[in-house]
């Protein structure tokens, strides 16, 4: 077997199925690589060993019964803005870093539910309100890529770890930007649901009408299988949207053949930098190789 | 509209917070340029843009008056720094 800390959610998920590893396996590879970097990369304060392992010889003993689901034993890590109950949920702040909540966020019950392994709880920007987490009162996360460099934030904690294989799955949370930066500055992937997909019940408040649950990955494969955990009605958030929620993964592989994808002007106008121009520019015939169109639009609003 | 530096020092004092001359001033200034901002939105011809509250078709949920969770006021106070009586007991703050 191939050293589990490099597969993806999909593939320890297609792993445990297969019988080809264990979920105390899987978890203790994670932990091992977190004792062994995070001390430089800083992106969890709480590391939950020892529930982490609880956790996994339960869901080893589920799958052997049976009784399993299909994502049982699959390890996970919560951004330290969802409330845990029994686990420190500090917010980055020294406000609150004695804070052990009295109770589980929906997302985090959700998870717990679907029989995730919670690796413990990531670094962020202090109450989300950063773009760097230079902020955070337990230091600054590293950018695994490069030290000097920040990971974005807020949830930087949650890409820092993804990205540095710390965890094949994260949650994060988006008020103007903090999960889809955060995962652009680490080659990660991120995804800000729209408002009203994932329940707010148990995340601490920065901005209520924009704040969104959401999720970093490697892939968005992993984004897909995770949204499905996570999304859905709760009765405790008033905002919340009473749709179903659909089989996301069902449509991962669509073929981009037919689309017509735009491309605003105004994010290609003097301010964008020239590397990220010459980046942006290689990906439109990798786009168009596969079947979809680009147009040049205007978006009047943005500029 | 825009703040004075004793609009800043009597927010400060209500919110418990210590300020020196030097961060009255930085605080002064960044809170009149979140003003300006304000200000400077509502030059915005408006006119004729159709008010957008929200962008989903989400209505307010309601939920039965009924009782249907049980107290934990015991389990949530385990956390609490001083409690007495069942309440949270916290420094004098209103004279």
């Amino acid at each position: 077997m191939s050293n589990l800390t490099d597969l993806t959610f999909s593939q320890l998920k297609q792993a445990l199925n297969d019988r080809s590893t264990s979920s105390v396996e899987i978890t203790t590879a994670y932990l091992d690589r977190i004792g062994m970097l995070n001390s430089d990369i800083n992106a969890f304060i709480t590391v939950s060993g020892d529930d982490a392992l609880l956790s996994a010889k339960k869901a080893d003993i589920a799958r052997q019964k049976g009784t399993a689901g299909p994502f049982t034993g699959l390890p996970i890590a919560h951004k330290d803005l969802f409330c845990t109950d029994g686990v420190l949920t500090t917010c980055g702040s020294k406000m609150l870093a004695n804070f052990v909540a009295p109770y589980d966020a929906h997302v985090v019950s959700q998870c717990n539910q679907a029989g995730l392994v919670s690796l413990g709880k990531l670094n962020m920007d202090e109450f989300a309100m950063g773009s760097s987490n230079e902020t955070s009162f337990f230091g600054p996360v590293r950018n695994p890529w490069d030290s000097e460099r920040v990971p974005g934030g807020s949830s930087g904690g949650s890409a820092a770890a993804v990205a540095a294989r710390l965890t094949p799955l994260a949650t994060a949370t988006d008020t103007g930007g903090s999960i889809r930066q955060p995962a652009a500055l680490t080659g990660t992937s991120g995804l800000k649901p729209t408002y009203g997909r994932v329940s707010r019940f148990g995340m601490i408040a920065f901005a209520s009408s924009l704040d969104q649950g959401g999720l970093i990955a490697q892939t968005a494969e992993d984004i897909a299988l995770g949204l499905e955990i996570i999304a859905g009605y709760d009765r405790r958030d008033s905002t919340s949207a009473e749709e179903p929620v659909p089989n996301y993964i069902s449509t991962i592989n669509q073929k981009l053949k037919g689309l017509k994808i735009g491309l605003p002007k105004q994010f290609f106008d003097d301010r964008l930098d020239d590397s990220m121009r010459k980046v942006m520019e290689s990906v439109i015939p990798v786009i168009e190789s596969f079947g979809a169109s680009t147009v040049p639009i205007s978006l009047d609003h943005v500029a | 509209m825009s703040l004075t530096s004793n609009d800043v020092k009597r927010v400060a004092k209500l919110a418990r917070l210590g300020l020196t001359e030097v961060e009255t001033r930085h605080t002064l200034e960044q809170l009149n340029s979140i003003l300006g901002l304000v200000d400077q939105m509502q030059k915005v011809d408006t006119v004729n843009v159709v008010p957008l509250s929200h962008p989903l078709e989400l209505t307010q949920t309601l939920r039965a008056d009924q009782v249907d969770e049980s107290s934990q006021r015991e389990k949530y106070q385990t956390i609490a720094p001083q409690i007495g009586s069942g309440f949270y007991l916290v420094p004098r703050v209103v004279e």
